[in-house]
C-alpha cells in the first residue's frame, strides 16, 4: 500500500492584479521577497501574530497598483505652513505638495534617494521579510515612499508632514519610507493617511526609522482612511543611545487596519513612548500589535493605548515587551484600556512581557469595561443629560492619549473628525 | 416644597423603605438620624432617581411635579440636589467644566440663557469661597486625589454652584475634622433661605449643633418612626436609639 502524502499546498499571495510600475528598491531586496513569496500563504487565524485579525476580506480581493489624483487636499491639511508632501496611491505628487525644505534635511521620494549613500546603507536593513507577507509584497513593489534624513545637529522646529491618500477602487500601495535621524537631531514628523473616492483599497506601507545616537523624533500618525478600506502598517524602528522615539497613533476608520511597531532598542539611556488610541464604529476592525525590544540596559518604555468600541466593532492590542538578558535596569510600562460601548463589540486584548534580566521595573495591564456607571449618575444628579455625561466620560477617556501628542494643530483636527464622526466635544 | 408618602422601595427584591412619609417646607431644615442600615442613603438615592431601586408603592411630590416621574438630570434641573455620602472620583472630567456644562443644561431647561464665561468664573470664585475651596481643586478633575474633607467640601461648592430648592446632604459631616465641619456646615448656612430647604442625613449630633434643624426624624427599618425637635437629636446622642426601639413595639 502506498502512503498519500498530502504535502501543504502553497498558495502563492497574489494580492495584486495589475501592476505597471516596477518595484525600486535593489534587485537583491526585490529577488528575495519575491521567492519568500512564492512559497508563503497569507496569515490565518491559526497564525500567532494574525490570531484575531482575519484576512479573508483582503485575500478576496485583488488590488491594482495606479497612480491617481486627487483634486482637493484642502480637508486633509493637519497642519498648516510646513513642508509637506502628499503621496497619491502610494506615489509622490508634487503639484500637491508645498512648502519649503528646512536646512540641513533631506525629504524626498525615494526614487531620488537611490544613489544616495545613507539610504542605501539603511534600507531594508532591519525589516524582516521571511514568514511576512506584507514587509515582503512592500519590498517587492513599492515604487515610491519618502525619504526622510535628518542631519546630525539638525533641529527642526516645525513638524514635517506627510500625507498620503488613497483614491479609486481595489487600489493598492505599497509606500515605502526611511526616516534616518543622525547623532543630537531633533524632529517632529505628522503622517496623516486618508482616502478619497476610495472604495476596498489597500494602503500597505512599510516605515524603517533609525534614531541615532542622542536623537529625538517623534512622529504623530493620524489613520483616517474610509470605513472599506484596508491598512496595513509596519514601523521598524532602532533607536540608538541616549535617543528618545515617540509615536502617537490615532486610529480613526478603517475597515481593518494592522499596525506593528517593532521597536528595537539597541542602545543605553533611550526613552520609547507609544500612545494609541482607536476610535471605532460600524464593522470596524483595528489591530495594534506592539514589540518594545530591549536590548540594552538603563531605557525606559512607557506604553498607552486606549479605545472605544461601538456597534460591531473589534479592536485588538497585543503589546510585547521583551527585556534582554543583558538589559538590566528597564523600566517598560504598558498598559491598554478599552471602553466598549455595544453589547456586539468586541476587545482581545493581550500584554505581553517576557523578561530575561533580574534588575527591571515592568508593568503591563488590560482593562475592558463599560463606562463607569456610578460617574454617569453621578454628573446626571447635576443636571447633565445622559448623553453628555457619556460624552464627557468618553472624552475624558481618550483624552488621556490625546493629551500626549504635543501639536496642538494635530490635537484640533483629530478633534474634529472625532465631533463629525461621533458627535463628542474634545478640548484641551 | 416636598411630600413623601408611604414611599416603598426595594433592591434586589429586598424591601429597604418600608412606608415612609415625609413633608418638608421651604425655608426648613430636616434632619434625618437613624442607625446603619436603616435606609436613609436609600431614601437619597431612591429622591435623587437611582435606577437600581424599584418602587414598589407611594408617591414623592415636588414642588407640584411628580418626582418619581422625573430622569435624575430632570429632578437636579427642578432644583433637586443630592450630597453624595460618597462622592466618587471620575478621572480626566474636569469639575469646573462639568459645571458649567451643568448649569447651562439647567438653565437650558428653565428657558435661560447659557452663563458668560465671565459670570461663571465670577460665581466659581464667590462659591468656591463660601466652603473655602481652594479654587485649583474646583479645577481639577472630579474628586480626583481629593482627601475625604476635600470631597465633602466639593459637594457643598457644587451645591452652592447650581442653587438648588432642595438639598439632601447624606452624611456631609463624616470623615470630617471638627474645623471642616464647621466650614461645611457654616457653607449650608449661608446657602439657606426662606425659599430653600435642606434634609440633612445624619449619625451624629454634633452637626446639628451648627446646622439647626426645624424638625429631627429617625428613620429605622425603612420607616420614619419618630419625629421631634433638635433636642429629639441630643436625646439620641444620649441614648442611642434602642429605646426607640422599645417604644416601638410596645
Ligand atoms: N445595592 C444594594 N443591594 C442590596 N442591598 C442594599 C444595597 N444598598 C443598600 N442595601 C441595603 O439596604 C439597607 C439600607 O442601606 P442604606 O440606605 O445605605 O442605610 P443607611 O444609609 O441608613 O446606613 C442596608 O441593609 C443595606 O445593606
Ligand atoms: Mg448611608
Amino acid at each position: 500500500m502506498s502512503e498519500i502524502i498530502n504535502a501543504p499546498v502553497f498558495k502563492k499571495v497574489e494580492l495584486i492584479l495589475k501592476n505597471e510600475f516596477e518595484g525600486v528598491l535593489s534587485e537583491e531586496l526585490k529577488t528575495k521577497s519575491s521567492s519568500i513569496l512564492d512559497g508563503i500563504q497569507m496569515p490565518t487565524t491559526r497564525t500567532e501574530a494574525w490570531k484575531y485579525t482575519r484576512l479573508g476580506k483582503i485575500n478576496n480581493k485583488k488590488f491594482t497598483v495606479r497612480k491617481g489624483d486627487v483634486s482637493d487636499i484642502s480637508s486633509f491639511i493637519i497642519t498648516k505652513d510646513v513642508y509637506t508632501l502628499v503621496f497619491v496611491n502610494g506615489f509622490l505628487n508634487s503639484t500637491l505638495s508645498s512648502g519649503t525644505l528646512p536646512e540641513g534635511i533631506i525629504c524626498q521620494s525615494i526614487n531620488e534617494a537611490n544613489s544616495d549613500s545613507t539610504f542605501t546603507k539603511y534600507i531594508g536593513q532591519n525589516l524582516r521579510l521571511e514568514e511576512e507577507v506584507f514587509n515582503s509584497l512592500n519590498t517587492l513593489n513599492s515604487a515610491d515612499g519618502v525619504f526622510i534624513h535628518i542631519g546630525s545637529k539638525v533641529i527642526l522646529d516645525k513638524p514635517l508632514q506627510i500625507l498620503h491618500i488613497l483614491s479609486e477602487t481595489n487600489t493598492i500601495s505599497n509606500l515605502r519610507n526611511l526616516i534616518v535621524c543622525e547623532k543630537n537631531s531633533e524632529a517632529k514628523i505628522i503622517q496623516g493617511y486618508f482616502s478619497e473616492n476610495a472604495t476596498d483599497s489597500f494602503t500597505n506601507v512599510v516605515t524603517e526609522v533609525f534614531v541615532e545616537e542622542n536623537a529625538h523624533l517623534t512622529i504623530d500618525k493620524i489613520q483616517y482612511e474610509n470605513d472599506s478600506c484596508y491598512h496595513v502598517a509596519t514601523e521598524q524602528v532602532q533607536q540608538e543611545k541616549n535617543s528618545t522615539f515617540t509615536i502617537n497613533t490615532v486610529t480613526l476608520n478603517g475597515a481593518i487596519v494592522r499596525n506593528n511597531l517593532n521597536i528595537e532598542v539597541v542602545g543605553q539611556n533611550c526613552l520609547t513612548n507609544l500612545n494609541g488610541t482607536y476610535l471605532l464604529k460600524g464593522n470596524q476592525h483595528v489591530d495594534n500589535h506592539t514589540i518594545v525590544d530591549h536590548k540594552a540596559p538603563n531605557c525606559e518604555s512607557h506604553e498607552l493605548y486606549k479605545g472605544v468600541v461601538n456597534d460591531q466593532s473589534t479592536a485588538v492590542f497585543n503589546g510585547k515587551v521583551f527585556v534582554r538578558k543583558d538589559a538590566q535596569k528597564i523600566n517598560a510600562f504598558q498598559s491598554n484600556a478599552n471602553v466598549l460601548l455595544s453589547d456586539e463589540s468586541t476587545v482581545n486584548s493581550k500584554p505581553e512581557l517576557e523578561i530575561y534580566a533580574d534588575d527591571v521595573k515592568c508593568s503591563h495591564g488590560s482593562t475592558t469595561g463599560q463606562l463607569d456607571e456610578e460617574a454617569v449618575f453621578y454628573l446626571r444628579a447635576r443636571g447633565l443629560s445622559e448623553k453628555s455625561a457619556r460624552k464627557l466620560m468618553i472624552g475624558a477617556f481618550v483624552n488621556d492619549v490625546l493629551k500626549k501628542i504635543e501639536n496642538e494643530e494635530v490635537k484640533t483636527f483629530i478633534f474634529e473628525i472625532l465631533h463629525q464622526r461621533f458627535d463628542w466635544e474634545l478640548s484641551n | 416644597m416636598i411630600t413623601i408618602k408611604n414611599l416603598h422601595a426595594s433592591i434586589d427584591g429586598k424591601e429597604i423603605l418600608k412606608g415612609l412619609n415625609l413633608e418638608v417646607k421651604p425655608g426648613e431644615v430636616h434632619a434625618i438620624m437613624g442607625p446603619n442600615g436603616a435606609g436613609k442613603s436609600t431614601l437619597a438615592s431612591v429622591l435623587a432617581g437611582r435606577e437600581e431601586y424599584e418602587i414598589t408603592e407611594g408617591t414623592v411630590d415636588f414642588d407640584g411635579k411628580d418626582l418619581l416621574d422625573l430622569k435624575t438630570e430632570d429632578r437636579a434641573r427642578e432644583g433637586l440636589f443630592l450630597a453624595f455620602q460618597y462622592p466618587i472620583e471620575i478621572p480626566g472630567v474636569s469639575n469646573i467644566n462639568f459645571l458649567r456644562a451643568a448649569l447651562n443644561e439647567i438653565r437650558e431647561y428653565r428657558g435661560e440663557e447659557p452663563i458668560s464665561a465671565k459670570d461663571f468664573l465670577i460665581l466659581v470664585r464667590e462659591k468656591s469661597a463660601i466652603v473655602e475651596l481652594d479654587p485649583k481643586l474646583a479645577s481639577r478633575s472630579v474628586n480626583e486625589g481629593f482627601s475625604g474633607g476635600e470631597k465633602k467640601r466639593n459637594e457643598i461648592f457644587q451645591m452652592a454652584m447650581l442653587n438648588p430648592k432642595l438639598a439632601i446632604l447624606d452624611e456631609t459631616d463624616s470623615g470630617l475634622d471638627i474645623d471642616a465641619l464647621r466650614i461645611v456646615a457654616n457653607g449650608v448656612n449661608k446657602l439657606k433661605s426662606k425659599d430653600n430647604a435642606t434634609i440633612v442625613i445624619t449619625h451624629y449630633q454634633r452637626l446639628l449643633d451648627y446646622i439647626i434643624p426645624d424638625f429631627v426624624h429617625v428613620l429605622y427599618d425603612g420607616k420614619i418612626v419618630k419625629t421631634g425637635t433638635k433636642e429629639l437629636a441630643l436625646d439620641l446622642e444620649e441614648r442611642g436609639y434602642d429605646w426607640i426601639k422599645e417604644e416601638m413595639s410596645l
